[in-house]
C-alpha cells in the first residue's frame, strides 16, 4: 500500500487518538497553548459544520451565527435562568437552530448568488438586534454565569482546561465523523450535484430543496453545539458576541482559507489562522488595537488573490506539480 | 397629521442619502457582479476625509464633499487595480476579499485616528432648520438630500445620455462584445469603481455636518446599502432611489410608531419580504 492511500485510510482514526493522548502526554493543560488547541478544533468543527451546506451543497451562508447563537443561548439560558445542568439546554437549543434553520432557509433557498448572501445578512441584522430587546434572555446585557462546581455535570472547569478540551474533542469529531460519511455516501454525490447544476440534478430525479433543507438543518444543528460550547467556555454569552456578522464570517473564512468543499480543509484552516490571531492578538497588542485584524484582512486579501481554493488549493498545486515530474522522469526512464 | 408628515419627511431625507450611497455599489453590482464589501468602510473613508478638511483647513462639509469624492475615486481605482482585477469572476473571492479590505480599511483607521466620536463643530449648517407650514425641515439633512438627489441625476444622465454612459451599460450587457466594438472594457471597469467609489464618498463628505465620525460608522450604512441595491434590482439606479426612499420611510415610521430599537428589525424584516415575493429586486429582471 502506497503512503497516500494508508493515509486516506487510516488518516483520519490516527489523527483523533493523537489529538485524544495529548492531555495525557501533559501538553494540554492550563496555558495558553491549551487555549489555543481548544480554539483550533473548536474552529475548525465550526467550520466543518458550515462546509456542509457551504461547501458541499454550494449555498455560501452567512448566516451561521443565527444557529451559532441560539445554540449559546440554549446552554446559557438554562444555566443561567432555569438554573439546570447545561445538557437540556444544549439539546433543545440545537434542536430549535435546526428548526429555525429550516423555516428560514426555505424561502430564502429561491435567492441565487449575491441575493442569497445579502438575505443571510439581513436575518443576521434581525435576530442580533431582537435579542438585543428580547429581555427574557437577558437583552443587551445577556447571560453571565455563576460560579458552578467543577465536572461533567455543569460542564466547567475553572482552572484545568482538560475537560473543555475532551468537550470540544468529541463535538470535532461527531462533526468531522458525519462530514467523511456523507461526502462518501448518496446524499454526499446529491449535494454536489445539485451545487454544480442544481436543473440537472433535478432532472435526474434528486429532490434539491429537500436535499438542501436537511443540509442546511444539520448543519444549523452542529454551528448550534459549537455555540453552546463557546457560551459554557467563556461564562458568558451576549448578542454581538455570538450573533453577528463578524462570527458569521468565521465560519466562512475558515472554510474557504482551508478549502471550501474539502473534508481537511476546514481543519487546515483552523490549524493557521486561530493561532495567527491569538497570537498576533497577545504579541501584537503594543502596536495598538487593530494590528491584528489588520493582519488578519491582509490574509483574506492575499489568499483570495493569489489562491482562491485555499490551503487545500496549494496542496493540490503541489502534489499534481509532483506527479507530473515523476511521470516525465518514469517517461525518460522506459526510453532510456 | 403633521406629525405624520414630519415623520415621512424625515424618512424621505435619509432615503435620498441612502439612494446616493447605494449607487456606487449597484453600479459596481451591475457592471461587472462584484459585491463590494468594503462600502461601508468607504463611506467612513469619506466621512474622515470631510472630517479632517473641515478641522484642519476649516472647510464646510458643504464644500469638502468634492475633497471626499475625489479620495474615495482614487481609492477605489486602486481597489480595482489592486484587489479585484486578478479575480473577477471568481465565484465569491471577490466578496470574500473585499470582506478582508473592509478590515484593513477599519482597523487601521482604528489604529490611527482611535475609535472616539469625532464631531465637527461651528458647520455652515449647524442647527438651522426652516419651516413648511408647520413641519420643520433640518437643513443638514435637507441640505445633504437635496445634493444626493442632485448627484443621483447627474450620474444618471451620463449613464443614458453621454457616449461614456452607453460604453459603461454595453459593457455591463455584454463584455465580449463590447470589447469587439472597440470599447476598453478594462477601462470602463476601473472608472466604474472610481465613479461607484466617489459616489459613496460624496455621501460621506455630506454626512459630517450632522453626524459623529467614528472607525464603525460605515458598517450599518454599508448594509443598508446591500439591501437597498438587492431590492431595487441590480445595476438600476432609479431602482436603487425607489428602493432607498422605501427604507428611509420604514426606517423612520418605525422607529417613530413602533419604537427606536425596532426601526431596524422592520428596515430588514421589509426587505426580506419584498425579496422573497420578487427575487430578483423591485425593478430586476
Amino acid at each position: 500500500m502506497n503512503p497516500t492511500g494508508f493515509f486516506r485510510r487510516f488518516g483520519w482514526p490516527v489523527l483523533l487518538v493523537i489529538l485524544a493522548a495529548l492531555p495525557i502526554v501533559g501538553i494540554v493543560g492550563e496555558g495558553f497553548l491549551s487555549h489555543v488547541l481548544i480554539l483550533v478544533l473548536l474552529n475548525a468543527a465550526m467550520a466543518q459544520a458550515w462546509n456542509i451546506i457551504g461547501g458541499y451543497g454550494g449555498q455560501v451562508s452567512f448566516g451561521h451565527s443565527v444557529f451559532f447563537g441560539i445554540g449559546a443561548y440554549g446552554a446559557a439560558y438554562a444555566v443561567c435562568v432555569s438554573e439546570t445542568t447545561p445538557w437540556p439546554g444544549v439539546l433543545i437549543g440545537a434542536l430549535l437552530a435546526a428548526l429555525v434553520a429550516i423555516l428560514v432557509s426555505y424561502p430564502c433557498f429561491k435567492l441565487k448568488g449575491h441575493y442569497f448572501a445579502i438575505a443571510t445578512f439581513a436575518i443576521v441584522e434581525i435576530f442580533n438586534r431582537l435579542f438585543m430587546i428580547w429581555d427574557w434572555v437577558g437583552g443587551a446585557v445577556g447571560l453571565d454565569y455563576t460560579i458552578l462546581e467543577d465536572g461533567w455535570k455543569n460542564f466547567t472547569w475553572s482552572v484545568d482546561k482538560r475537560g473543555y478540551y475532551y468537550g470540544i474533542l468529541i463535538i470535532f469529531a461527531l462533526v468531522f465523523s458525519l462530514v467523511r460519511w456523507i461526502s462518501r455516501s448518496r446524499a454526499g454525490y446529491y449535494l454536489r450535484a445539485i451545487r454544480e447544476g442544481q436543473e440537472t440534478a433535478e432532472s435526474l430525479g434528486v429532490n434539491s430543496t429537500g436535499m438542501k433543507l436537511a443540509a442546511m438543518a444539520l448543519s444549523a444543528f452542529l454551528a448550534a453545539l459549537c455555540g453552546a460550547f463557546y457560551a459554557q467556555y467563556n461564562f458568558r454569552v451576549d448578542p454581538p458576541m455570538v450573533m453577528s456578522l463578524d462570527m458569521s464570517m468565521k465560519f466562512v473564512l475558515v472554510t474557504i482559507l482551508g478549502g471550501i468543499g474539502t473534508f481537511r480543509g476546514p481543519l487546515l484552516g483552523a490549524i493557521v489562522l486561530v493561532p495567527l490571531q491569538e497570537y498576533s492578538r497577545a504579541y501584537l497588542s503594543r502596536l495598538g488595537s487593530g494590528v491584528d485584524l489588520i493582519i488578519f484582512g491582509l490574509i483574506i486579501v492575499l489568499m483570495m488573490e493569489f489562491q482562491p481554493g485555499g490551503i487545500m488549493g496549494i496542496i493540490q498545486h503541489y502534489s499534481d506539480s509532483k506527479k507530473r515530474t515523476s511521470r516525465r522522469r518514469g517517461v525518460t526512464e522506459a526510453s532510456s | 397629521m403633521s406629525i405624520l408628515t414630519q415623520v415621512v419627511l424625515d424618512g424621505l431625507w435619509a432615503g435620498m442619502l441612502y439612494g446616493l450611497i447605494a449607487a456606487g455599489l449597484s453600479l459596481i453590482w451591475g457592471v461587472m457582479d462584484v459585491l463590494n464589501f468594503a462600502h461601508g468602510e468607504f463611506l467612513m473613508v469619506g466621512m474622515y476625509v470631510s472630517f479632517f478638511t473641515g478641522f484642519l483647513f476649516k472647510i464646510d462639509p458643504i464644500i469638502s464633499w468634492i475633497a471626499a469624492g475625489a479620495f474615495l475615486f482614487i481609492l477605489g481605482v486602486l481597489t480595482y487595480k489592486l484587489v479585484i482585477a486578478r479575480i473577477l469572476g471568481k465565484a465569491m473571492a471577490p466578496l470574500l476579499a473585499t470582506f478582508g479590505l473592509s478590515m484593513i480599511i477599519k482597523n487601521v483607521v482604528l489604529n490611527r485616528f482611535t475609535p472616539n466620536f469625532r464631531i465637527l463643530e461651528g458647520t455652515l449648517l449647524e442647527g438651522r432648520s426652516f419651516m413648511i407650514a408647520d413641519v420643520i425641515v433640518p437643513l443638514p439633512q435637507f441640505a445633504t438630500a437635496l445634493l444626493s438627489l442632485v448627484v443621483l441625476g447627474a450620474l444618471y444622465l451620463m449613464l443614458t445620455r453621454t457616449r461614456f454612459g452607453w460604453a459603461i451599460q454595453a459593457t455591463a450587457l455584454d463584455k465580449e462584445a463590447a470589447n469587439l466594438m472597440g470599447i476598453n472594457t478594462e477601462q470602463i471597469y476601473l472608472l466604474v469603481f472610481g465613479i461607484g467609489g466617489a459616489c459613496v464618498g460624496i455621501a460621506g463628505g455630506l454626512l459630517p455636518s450632522y453626524l459623529a465620525t467614528h472607525p464603525d460608522v460605515g458598517t450599518l450604512f454599508g448594509l443598508i446599502a446591500f439591501m437597498v441595491v438587492a431590492m431595487g434590482g441590480f445595476g438600476s439606479i432609479p431602482g436603487a432611489l425607489i428602493a432607498a426612499i422605501m427604507i428611509g420611510l420604514v426606517e423612520s415610521l418605525a422607529g417613530f410608531y413602533i419604537g427606536p430599537v425596532y426601526k431596524y428589525i422592520a428596515v430588514f424584516g421589509v426587505y426580506l419580504i419584498i425579496i422573497l415575493v420578487r427575487p430578483k429586486g423591485l425593478f430586476g429582471w
